[in-house]
């Protein structure tokens, strides 16, 4: 029986929005119960931030209705367009990017907003009570006077979530709340969330990741282009129908595929690279690549894997240690040297770093090899020849995009990583530096990824496999290592380590963390 | 040695410093409360010379000293609404704004006064405000005379210093305004509306500013002159860095500043020629940048100082 006949809280009933010609959301029907976890599945454009955009009247909905439970419990319609409303009526939310003023205080984060602007005094002994009644309910723990900042990333999650329940949500949006989080930080969140829906609080789970929303959820609604195509009670359901609802067909995720490794490709010896204001963001690194053989780098962001991949694509000069690749000492830092030395680079950030989103996709496509003999005679750009040569990028990596002349920015962060991924690959480079290469893409451009990775892997390439997915690294990755606050760990066999093992030193916390 | 120690026990020195200190202090803090809203207000020497003159003006027409500051306060708000209708309503640059609104208040003080006065070959002076000895506490030796008899503009800008720290760190709208300074997204998604806040809190930063430059005529100077205000608002902006957005520190930078400059007026005297004179005019600029290099490195500045805010964009 479901919990959603017992008691609706939410209902949304025939939500239709369409964007020009696109329709994001196809006449959606969704109900919410009391104290229930709703895992909302799909892809990116599925239509899943659409849908709750129009709960907190961020978007208005062409048709359809959005109504919220009242304190007695009987629905009421919301008004259309007006965050200010759902915030009345009891909806929260916990994006993904957090909405959070670095250098205030936690407490001054949360009850910013609730008092009136004109009053003489803020009240924050009276809040500071009403908070650690709060977290001792929760079990949120966070420290009050600390500026955000300063905070672990989990932390300020929790203070999100505190700062949806002090201004009493009965529903909590979480939209992919575990994409930042470590393994272990994930099971403390479920245990929260478990004991917030015990204590009535609805939750509606936004996630791609089929093994957590199995885990937390009640219920699944999956959404593809726009449409509803299936409810399902957790309990009753397994992952592989779910993948193929949210996909439309069967996906298949390849597995590791070892191969008889090759000769050593890079080097480093104690090599520590210097950050921005000081210190050290790779303190004394050891790591060896060899030929035919991925090995994985886990660790939460910001914890150093920057400065390794940018170390080991040029970017970056090291203060000390020694560095070789393709056998030789490194001594002249220069990306452009890397590049055509044969080191492949995926960048973290494909907006930022791996393309300039107002130039065309052609000119995007050589950005590394402009002046080739290929692309260039004499200094003078042979258009013909790159676009053309674009246009069998575009063919050869199934990049969906309009032509070679269209801006890059138009395209979807599948469809750029396609590019960015294709023109990697086709210089053959013996080195591929790949830095969360499939962050933020839906399952099938994930699955297209690793292919060509394991691909490359095969043709003899060594590849630096950086990622926050412990399930994407133990998939295909032949060494595991993880970083944290600038140390890394020994590269160790993948089977050889458990996630469990993983996460804590992920999270500073496991032997080997710190070895030297 | 024997000069200086002259120097700092002289009761007209400590008076200078502390008078040259007051429209620091106004300027500091206005341009203090723009940038905790994360506005850069390059207008302020603009919005100095117009406070200057409407003020000076007005108490000319026979509005009366205070009748004088009013107009003067208002008129800097008009041009902060101009400053905030652009960068915060626009979204456009604030440092090419903030230079255009320098040029076009400055411009329209001087026109002003033109227009009025279009015959007069030194300006007319007026009755400034005169100093007020506060009973008892103006009897301490060197620090009584220095803070306890000046003129009600100084005291206004000491209280001044006071409500401001207290309306941002201990009411709820000094915590929006840090908030929209901060993260202005984090703000509007608590319901609060980042244009108002923005705009309201440039809005009165120009009205300091523009009583800073009021003080100028009306406690100073007695009259207007073009080019009076000298980079006063510049030192300001250089203030705010120094005092690391602290209402306290600022206070504390305008009398260093005020010390210096007194200081190296009465060192001028009693060296005399040795040294040619623009190098003491130099020195509290010098001593300024000094401590700017060694305070600010530490600084923990608005972090949306700058960015313009859009709604609905990442």
């Amino acid at each position: 029986m479901s919990k959603v006949a017992a008691a609706p809280v939410l209902r949304l009933t025939g939500i239709t929005k369409r964007f020009g010609p696109l329709v994001a959301n196809d006449r959606v029907d969704l109900s919410l119960g009391r104290g229930e976890v709703l895992a909302l599945l799909g892809e990116n454009g599925a239509g899943k931030s659409t849908l709750m955009s129009i709960l907190f009247g961020h978007y208005t909905a062409d048709e359809g209705t959005v109504e919220v439970a009242d304190g007695a419990g009987s629905l009421k319609e919301l008004r259309h367009g007006s965050p200010a409303a759902a915030l009345e009526a009891g909806v929260g939310m916990v994006h993904q990017h957090f909405t959070l003023a670095d250098n205030l205080s936690v407490l001054d984060n949360i009850t910013l907003g609730t008092e009136g602007l004109w009053r003489a005094f803020q009240g924050r002994a009276a809040a500071r009570r009403r908070l650690k009644t709060l977290m001792d309910d929760s079990g949120l723990a966070v420290p009050l006077e600390r500026p955000v900042g300063t905070l672990s990333v989990g932390e300020q999650q929790r203070t999100e979530i505190l700062k949806a329940l002090y201004r009493g949500v009965r529903i909590l949006v979480l939209d992919e709340p575990t994409a930042v989080l470590t393994p272990q930080e994930v099971n403390q969140l479920f245990d929260t969330l478990r004991r917030l829906t015990q204590q009535g609080l609805s939750i509606i789970f936004i996630s791609h990741k089929l093994d957590e929303v199995t885990a937390i959820s009640d219920r699944v609604a999956i959404l593809r282009a726009g449409k509803l195509v299936g409810e399902r009670e957790t309990k009753a359901v397994d992952r592989g129908e779910l993948a193929e609802l949210m996909v439309g067909r069967p996906v298949e995720l390849h597995g590791r595929d070892p191969q008889p490794r090759g000769v050593e490709v890079a080097r480093l010896a104690k090599v520590s690279v210097p950050g921005p204001r000081g210190g050290m963001d790779l303190k004394s690194a050891d790591l060896a690549l060899f030929e035919r053989e991925i090995v994985g780098i886990a660790g939460v962001s910001g914890n150093g894997q920057g400065a390794l991949a940018a170390l080991l694509s040029g970017l970056a000069q090291p203060s000390g240690g020694s560095f070789s690749l393709f056998g030789n000492t490194v001594t002249r830092f220069d990306a452009g040297a890397f590049v055509a030395g044969g080191v492949g680079r995926i960048p973290e950030d494909r907006h930022r770093d791996g393309t300039v989103g107002d130039m065309t996709v052609w000119e995007n496509a050589i950005l590394e090899t402009y002046r080739d003999g290929a692309n260039q005679r004499a200094g003078w750009m042979r258009i013909g020849a790159a676009r053309d040569h674009a246009k069998g990028l575009i063919d050869a990596f199934d990049v969906r995009c309009p032509g070679p002349d269209a801006p890059i920015r138009l395209l979807s962060g599948g469809n750029m990583q396609k590019l960015i991924i294709g023109r990697v690959l086709e210089n053959r480079p013996r080195l591929i530096v790949a830095n969360q290469p499939t962050r933020g893409l839906d399952i099938g451009a994930v699955a297209f990824v690793q292919d060509r990775l394991l691909e490359a892997k095969r043709a003899g390439a060594a590849i630096l496999l950086i990622s926050e997915d412990l399930d994407e690294l133990f998939q295909i990755a032949d060494r595991l290592a993880v970083i944290h606050s600038g140390h890394l760990s020994e590269a160790r066999p993948a089977e050889d380590l458990t996630k469990r093992q993983v996460g804590l030193m992920m999270a500073g916390e496991g032997q080997g963390a710190h070895a030297a | 040695m024997g000069e200086v120690i002259d120097i700092l026990l002289a009761v007209s020195f400590w008076v200078a410093a502390v008078r040259i200190a007051t429209p620091l202090i106004f300027g500091t803090l206005g341009e203090l409360i723009c940038e905790r809203a994360g506005v850069l207000n390059l207008g302020i020497e603009g919005i100095f010379t117009v406070g200057a003159m409407s003020g000076w003006m007005a108490v000319y027409q026979g509005m009366g000293l205070w009748g004088g500051v009013l107009v003067a306060v208002g008129v800097g708000m008009g041009f902060g609404l101009i400053h905030a209708g652009f960068t915060v309503g626009l979204g456009v640059s604030q440092h090419v704004t903030g230079i255009g609104i320098t040029l076009l208040a400055s411009s329209a003080a001087y026109f002003t006064y033109r227009t009025v006065l279009p015959d007069v070959t030194s300006p007319p002076r007026i009755e400034p405000f005169e100093p007020i000895a506060i009973p008892l506490l103006s009897d301490i030796p060197l620090i009584g005379p220095a803070l306890f008899h000046q003129t009600a503009l100084t005291y206004l800008a000491f209280v001044s210093v006071i409500v401001t720290a207290w309306v941002l760190y201990r009411t709820p709208l000094g915590l929006a305004v840090r908030a929209v300074g901060e993260n202005p997204a984090a703000a509007e998604a608590q319901g609060i509306s980042v244009v108002a806040v923005r705009t309201g809190a440039v809005a009165v930063g120009s009205g300091f500013m523009a009583l800073g430059g009021a003080f100028l005529t009306m406690s100073a100077f007695n009259a207007f002159f073009f080019e009076m205000v000298g980079g006063r608002g510049w030192i300001c902006i250089a203030l705010v860095v120094f005092a690391s957005w602290q209402p306290a520190k600022a206070l504390l930078g305008a009398f260093l500043f005020g010390a210096f400059d007194a200081f190296q007026v009465r060192l001028q005297q009693s060296i005399g020629a040795a040294i040619p004179y623009q190098v003491f005019l130099m020195l509290p600029y010098l001593l300024s940048i000094l401590a700017l290099i060694l305070v600010s490195r530490r600084a923990a500045y608005p972090r949306a100082l700058m960015v313009p805010y859009r709604k609905g964009e990442r």
